[in-house]
């Protein structure tokens, strides 16, 4: 059998239900929005940092290097200066570097944006826990208007291997002008990473060069068209890329490595480790951070306050009822204990309800949120510091539980046997 | 065996109003008292005195030969979970409880009282059943039973575990005669079999009859009485 409290505290609080229920539900939303934002933070934060694993040095055009990670990592923004191929291929004689992978952007696909590189990509490029890229269906490009797409491209537009496809001028979902007079063919779609990998378009350095053959300045060069057939007869050799993902022989040489960008005479160049970009990402992005958890911090104290003013609104109906065990034994501490069990035991089970609200959230969720940002939902039990929060709201809830147990101590010394209601 | 209950210049004030001003009371063992006094009289002062709740200004509250007066407050919230049977005008019993579970309610807060019931549900059932309450209420919700129903739960509720006073307050204004008579019946009866005093308070004269013992409250207070 229960021991008398606890046992008094769960039915009574049964007897009052249908009010308590919905505090409960208040907390329980609070809680939820307190993880959530957590949740989504920390995992944000692994996505980020899971899609540039195995990289020592990004180098671009000389600039903000937070901007130079956004674009050339993320594809989010867009660049402002390319670098020259000479400097590309500087940097890959450099003794130092183990191996370089060129990418060049600006175009897109239907608002999937299109990366241009060459087989070291699929041959360095590392994501999550260092691992490869992997080909789900097909190969990787090899003829001059190959493409192979990311697992959501492929997944949002439904793609198959061997679908022709044409890439658009700059970035964004319309009005944009096409390329169709050279439609690429898709050989290859890469397996989900969980990464911006997943909604790019990639092709060949050649062929961003080619399909801009007859361009300038954003434009068809007017009266001139090159067809597809013949782009061969150029050089193709890229002009310039926007950026170049450097892995190095040893990680011990990252700072000197990026010192000889630094200081590279041939024009402008700077040289990022992804690390410290992202460090300067939390940063900038931290104020926003704090002030989201703060809100969420306030809900959950608006959700505790409103069922401790639950609990103290039904006091005075309970008076009656207090005086009852008062005359059965209880002492005035017991009231107190029963009160402040009652908001305990209110707030453990709004904490609880949170959490597996979330994780029911995160089940529906988990595959639009995978589509749109391109990280996956984690689900499963509270992480270590989602446990910290979930036991400071109810450390918080039994302090303000203290409150109800306090009215209830003095109101119960006060009326003794005889309630005056 | 001493006396039950005995009071010795016992003085209440209600700030600083002389409320019970009894220079001399004594109730003994097994003895069923009637307690007259009109609302306002300071009846219940007095049973919030005897039960331990209230503490006298001055004097001496003497109960089973405990000094009540000089015991701290959960010493005597103590001494009446394991020796008091009280029951009250109406709303005696936790509504959103079983029958059962609001019976053997002292026997949780009182190791001595659940000792002397022995087996609870027994005890329970037993006064129930002397209490003439219909075993299909038994595991009902309190609220659901009628007034006199209730009543009779708090009676058997104040007599389990065996305490040796039991303290009526007006336990049966809230009932029709018919059902006081029958109500009073029970009461005196089991209070006599298990061998518990009785002090009986209430403003109606007529049940005095019964009780082998009447007091009026104001022949045996000097001050005024305002509660």
């Amino acid at each position: 059998m229960m021991p008398p409290l606890l046992r008094l505290a769960t039915a009574s609080a049964w007897n009052r239900r249908a009010a308590l229920s919905l505090t409960v539900l208040a907390v329980a939303l609070s809680v939820m929005l307190l993880l959530g934002v957590e949740r989504l933070r920390e995992q944000v934060r692994e996505g980020f940092a899971q899609s540039v694993s195995g990289a020592d040095l990004i180098v671009g055009a000389r600039g903000s290097p937070l901007q130079l990670m956004l674009y050339s990592v993320f594809r989010i923004g867009e660049a402002t200066h390319n670098m020259e191929w000479s400097s590309v291929e500087a940097l890959s004689a450099h003794p130092a570097v183990d191996w370089i992978i060129p990418v060049s952007l600006g175009d897109s696909h239907r608002g999937y944006p299109v990366l241009a590189t060459n087989q070291a990509y699929f041959a360095h490029f590392r994501t999550g826990d260092k691992r490869p890229l992997r080909l789900a269906e097909g190969r990787a490009f090899g003829g001059l208007f190959d493409a192979v797409l990311g697992a959501e491209v492929a997944h949002a537009l439904g793609y198959r291997v061997g679908d022709r496809i044409a890439l658009a001028h700059g970035s964004g979902e319309s009005g944009l002008a096409e390329h169709t007079d050279k439609p690429f063919t898709v050989v290859g779609i890469l397996t989900r990473t969980g990464t911006p990998v997943d909604s790019t378009v990639h092709i060949g350095l050649e062929a961003m060069e080619a399909i801009h053959l007859d361009w300038q300045g954003g434009a068809p060069i007017p009266g001139m068209q090159i067809p597809a057939g013949y782009v061969q007869k150029f050089d193709l050799t890229p002009k310039t890329v926007t950026a170049v993902i450097v892995g190095l022989k040893s990680r011990a040489a990252v700072f000197s490595a990026q010192r000889w960008v630094n200081g590279y005479r041939g024009e402008p160049l700077m040289g990022v480790l992804p690390g410290v970009a992202l460090a300067q990402l939390w940063q900038a992005l931290g104020y926003g951070e704090r002030a989201l958890l703060a809100v969420s911090v306030l809900v959950v104290g608006v959700g505790l306050a409103g069922l401790i003013a639950v609990v103290l609104a039904g006091l005075d109906q309970r008076r009656r009822e207090l005086a009852i065990l008062r005359a059965v034994g209880a002492r005035p501490r017991d009231i107190l204990a029963l009160l402040t069990l009652e908001g305990l035991g209110l707030t453990v089970a709004g904490a609880l309800l949170g959490f597996v609200l979330l994780t029911g959230l995160s089940f529906v969720a988990a595959p639009l949120v995978e589509a749109r940002l391109g990280f996956a939902l984690q689900i499963g039990l509270p992480a270590a510091h989602e446990l910290f929060l979930l036991a400071g709201v109810i450390i918080t809830g039994f302090i303000a539980s203290l409150l109800p147990g306090w009215r209830a101590y003095r109101v119960s010394l006060a009326d003794g046997l005889t309630p005056r209601t | 065996m001493g006396p039950v209950v005995a009071l010795h210049a016992l003085r209440f004030d209600w700030d600083a109003v002389p409320c019970l001003d009894i220079p001399q009371f004594e109730l003994a063992a097994g003895e069923q008292a009637f307690l007259h006094g009109p609302s306002g009289s300071g009846k219940s002062t007095l049973l919030n005195l005897l039960a331990g709740v209230l503490r006298p200004q001055r004097g001496k509250i003497t109960v089973l030969g405990t000094p009540l007066s000089t015991l701290s407050g959960a010493a005597r919230d103590r001494f009446r979970a394991d020796h008091l049977g009280l029951i009250f005008q109406q709303f005696n019993l936790i509504p959103y409880l079983p029958v059962f579970e609001n019976v053997t309610l002292p026997c949780r807060f009182s190791a001595r009282r659940h000792a002397q019931a022995g087996d609870m549900r027994a005890a329970a059932t037993r006064l129930l059943e002397h209490l003439d309450l219909d075993a299909a209420l038994w595991h009902r919700r309190a609220d659901a039973l009628s007034v006199g129903q209730q009543q009779r739960v708090a009676a058997a509720r104040a007599l389990i575990g065996a305490p040796e006073l039991i303290i009526a307050d007006e336990p049966t204004s809230a009932l029709d005669a018919d059902r006081q008579d029958a109500f009073l019946d029970l009461l005196t009866r089991e209070c006599a079999a298990n061998g518990a005093a009785l002090i009986f308070a209430s403003h109606d004269k007529r049940l005095a009859a019964r009780f082998s013992r009447t007091l009026a409250l104001p022949d045996i207070n000097r001050a005024g009485g305002s509660a």
